[in-house]
């Protein structure tokens, strides 16, 4: 059920200062180069929409933190944290953002339409909701080639109140898929807060019609999205079928960067970054349990910070891609992503 | 009296059946309600029921008689004591063509579809798609295409079927009858009736590498998943700066059917063939299908594939080799002649021939392209006929608006104007919903004697 949200200072004790480390700087990386994307935006570089993930940081990272290699993931627009997280390179990240040729998607897909073939990243979709069948599309092919592979399917709480979440649900548990659905609510789909949406406002409850366990987690606090990962990931590689997971969560920035944000109080958004941000939380966390020195987090800033402008400029010196590139990638001879066994 | 019992319709496209088997033995009595017979039609083997009371007098087809044509008196019903006629009933040996009914008059009776007229032209291919010399073999489309499914599935593990009643029911058109007994269930997937989630789900399954085979039960229903169908299937690979391909057949039967009405009869060839990352597929013969099917399967893009419900029992010459492909992108001239050019697909070339038929008892010849498939389209074949003729006429069962016609049309105008001795008529359906009532659905949609009335006009006949 839901848990009422509780900042840990303290890490738990099953918990490695390796981890910690990793989990501050992946969710660090994310965060400076959501700024980063959101300074070109403002400076031209970046055209069209633009989805920030900054607050949600902990939900990618404590999730990916339960995959193995093999394991797929596929989610909505807001997707630049994913693909960091998945160890996509911020430079191909960032060039796609910026339209050019050497973005993952060769400039031509943008900020809401990127993959990678090699970290099992399935997009980056534009398409509200459409990436839950999908996923669970990815599942029903490592099931069928039987092996223990998981897929993590994303979607916000805008996304739940779609009818084909729930003709997927209905399949992935008639089927047992393994796949997680994880619902990142950030309590606004655009600027439709939940309650003004549903009046079901627990959205891991609505898989039990479909005999599909759920549980909310607090999604400000990775170490809390990693343990109930960790049991989503085990119920589905144990051929169990598909798991829920409710992520509560919440994002600073606006849906997109023309959002006007009336729909809500900037103390409310102040609120929130003072009381549980995710990255303070696990900063505290260091400090405090004397994993870390402010020295060797300001050397661990100042890392993040030089990728994160090195992936600024590769990303405005890429040219443009070549206009012969209009015409390429509409039909394919070859599948590129190779059949179903070499892609498992 | 004696009450005649005849055969039944039992499905929209039904014209004949066979009576797979009699329930009920001459004196048997017989109540309102009880199953009489079991009837196969081309779609499913159904049971019969009385609709009277009283004695099965006689049956007068038997057990086992094929081609049994729709209202075919089949036996007699008589009341207690009433003798029926002492003549005994057929054997089951009897050819089917003598348990046909007697040809009604064409249109004449109320209630009766212009597709009940049973005609299939045969392409003549100026050159076929195989070898001179190959044996053939009878076939309909609809167990071309199944053989077509079944042999690639043998071929190729990751392929599968999915789609509603595709499984235990044998297929709502049969088009998958016997396959979940030769691949199993994992393979011959019966999905829930949730358009937008299979597709969405096969559509997955295939961006990790699997060939689905996703079978809508008539694409009427496919509107429900066409996001899925283009800007998760057709887009990806291009969105992804050409990492993600995504090898998957979208099939099912397209067009009007008999008598079902505006939401199952609509024809979405010109829909589909709008979008770039798709490959839209429309045969007309069994070969075509049989051929076509086995290229889709194995193309490594989303192709749609669509079919015809009142061409899945008719019968055409299938070469009989073992891996029989067609390319993609080729049309067919099914029939040659100099004076027009008719340019088809799908059912629209039962209509361009039979045309072209009545045209050449006037004396006016026209070569007959069958395009088959419309995406990639073939211009060449196009264009070097209408070079020669200088007439082209269009036969399409969709909407005039932002029809395919059109799109040759204006390419003809752009590509070939020095040439066209008329301006380019596009037949198609009408720009109505399609009606149900028998007489407005015949008008509603193309007929042979509205392109013979192009043609007319565009040869100033």
């Amino acid at each position: 059920m839901a848990r009422k949200p509780s900042p840990q200072q303290e890490a738990p004790s099953n918990t490695s200062k390796e981890e910690l480390l990793k989990y501050y700087r992946d969710m660090l990386l994310i965060r400076r180069f959501e700024e980063k994307a959101g300074q070109l935006y403002g400076m031209g570089l970046i055209g069209g929409f633009c989805h920030l993930y900054i607050g949600q940081e902990a939900v990618v990272v404590g999730l990916e933190a339960c995959a193995k290699e093999g394991d797929k993931r596929i989610t909505s627009y807001r997707d630049h944290g994913h693909m960091l997280a998945c160890g996509m390179e911020a430079r191909g990240v960032m060039a796609e953002l910026t339209g050019r040729q050497d973005g993952y998607s060769k400039g031509k897909g943008g900020s809401m339409h990127m993959f990678s073939r090699e970290k099992h990243f399935y997009g980056g979709h534009g398409i509200v909701a459409a990436q839950v069948p999908l996923g669970a599309g990815l599942a029903f092919a490592d099931k069928y080639l039987g092996n223990d592979n998981v897929t993590f399917t994303y979607f916000g709480d805008g996304a739940a109140n779609q009818g084909q979440v729930y003709e997927t649900y209905n399949m992935a548990e008639l089927w047992d898929l393994p796949v997680v659905f994880v619902i990142e609510n950030n309590q606004y789909a655009m600027g439709m807060s939940v309650k003004r949406s549903t009046k079901s406002t627990t959205f891991f409850g609505r898989g039990e019609a479909f005999g599909i366990p759920g549980e909310q987690v607090d999604g400000m606090d990775v170490l809390a999205v990693k343990a109930a990962g960790e049991k989503a990931v085990a119920h589905c590689r144990a051929g169990k079928g598909p798991y829920i997971l409710e992520v509560m969560t919440y994002r600073y920035r606006g849906h997109s960067m023309s959002d006007p944000a009336k729909y809500r109080t900037r103390e409310e958004v102040q609120k929130m970054r003072d009381e549980r941000d995710p990255i303070e939380n696990i900063r505290d966390m260091l400090l405090t349990g004397k994993h870390a020195t402010e020295e060797d987090l300001k050397a661990l800033d100042k890392e993040i910070k030089d990728i994160v402008n090195d992936s600024a400029e590769f990303a405005k010196d890429s040219p443009e891609p070549d206009l012969a590139e209009l015409w390429t990638d509409i039909y394919a001879d070859e599948l590129p992503q190779g059949s179903a066994e070499e892609n498992a | 009296m004696a009450i005649e019992i005849l055969m039944p319709a039992l499905s929209p496209t039904m014209e004949e059946g066979t009576l797979a088997k009699w329930l009920k033995k001459e004196g048997d009595a017989v109540k309102s309600g009880d199953v009489i017979a079991e009837i196969e039609t081309d779609k499913a083997t159904m049971e019969f029921e009385a609709v009277d009371e009283g004695i099965m007098g006689k049956l007068l087809v038997a057990e086992g008689t094929q081609g049994v044509a729709v209202n075919t008196p089949i036996a007699l019903l008589v009341e207690e004591g009433e003798d029926a006629d002492a003549a005994p009933a057929p054997k089951a040996e009897e050819k089917p063509a003598e348990a046909k009914a007697p040809k009604k008059d064409e249109g004449a009776q109320p209630g009766q579809s212009a597709i009940e007229e049973v005609v299939t032209p045969q392409p003549k291919p100026r050159s076929p798609d195989w070898p001179e010399g190959t044996k053939m073999k009878t076939m309909t489309v609809r167990e071309a295409l199944r053989e077509a499914m079944a042999e690639e599935m043998d071929r190729d593990d990751t392929v599968f079927l999915m789609g509603e009643e595709v499984g235990e029911y044998q297929g709502a058109y049969k088009i998958s009858q016997g396959l979940l007994e030769r691949f199993g269930p994992k393979r011959v997937v019966d999905t829930p009736i949730s358009e937008i989630g299979f597709a969405g789900i096969g559509t997955g399954a295939a961006l990790a590498g699997l060939r689905p085979i996703v079978e809508f039960m008539t694409f009427n229903f496919a509107m429900q998943a066409i996001d899925h169908i283009i800007n998760s299937a057709a887009k990806t690979l291009y969105m992804s700066g050409g990492q993600m391909g995504c090898p998957i057949v979208f099939r099912g039967p397209n067009g009007a059917a008999a008598r079902v009405g505006a939401q199952h009869s609509q024809d979405y060839a010109a829909w589909y063939a709008a979008i770039p990352g798709l490959k839209v597929v429309m045969p007309y013969s069994a070969a075509d299908a049989k051929g076509l099917m086995k290229q889709a399967i194995r193309d490594n893009n989303p192709v749609i594939f669509l079919e015809n419900e009142i061409l899945y029992g008719r019968s055409f010459e299938v070469p009989d080799l073992p891996d029989f492909t067609i390319p993609f992108g080729k049309a067919n001239t099914v029939r040659s002649g100099d004076d027009v050019t008719l340019v088809s697909f799908g059912i629209g070339v039962a209509h361009a021939l039979e045309a072209a038929a009545k045209l050449a008892e006037e004396g006016i010849e026209a070569d007959v392209i069958d395009l088959r498939t419309l995406r990639p389209l073939d211009y060449d074949a196009i264009l070097s006929s209408v070079k020669r003729t200088n007439r082209c006429v269009t036969v399409e069962e969709g909407f005039p608006v932002g029809a395919i016609g059109n799109h040759i049309s204006a390419y003809l105008m752009e590509n070939a104007f020095d040439y066209l001795d008329a301006p380019v008529i596009c037949c198609t359906g009408k720009d109505v919903p399609m009606p149900y009532a028998a007489n407005l659905e015949k008008h509603a949609l193309i007929t042979p004697a509205e392109i013979v009335e192009a043609v007319k006009k565009v040869t100033y006949k």
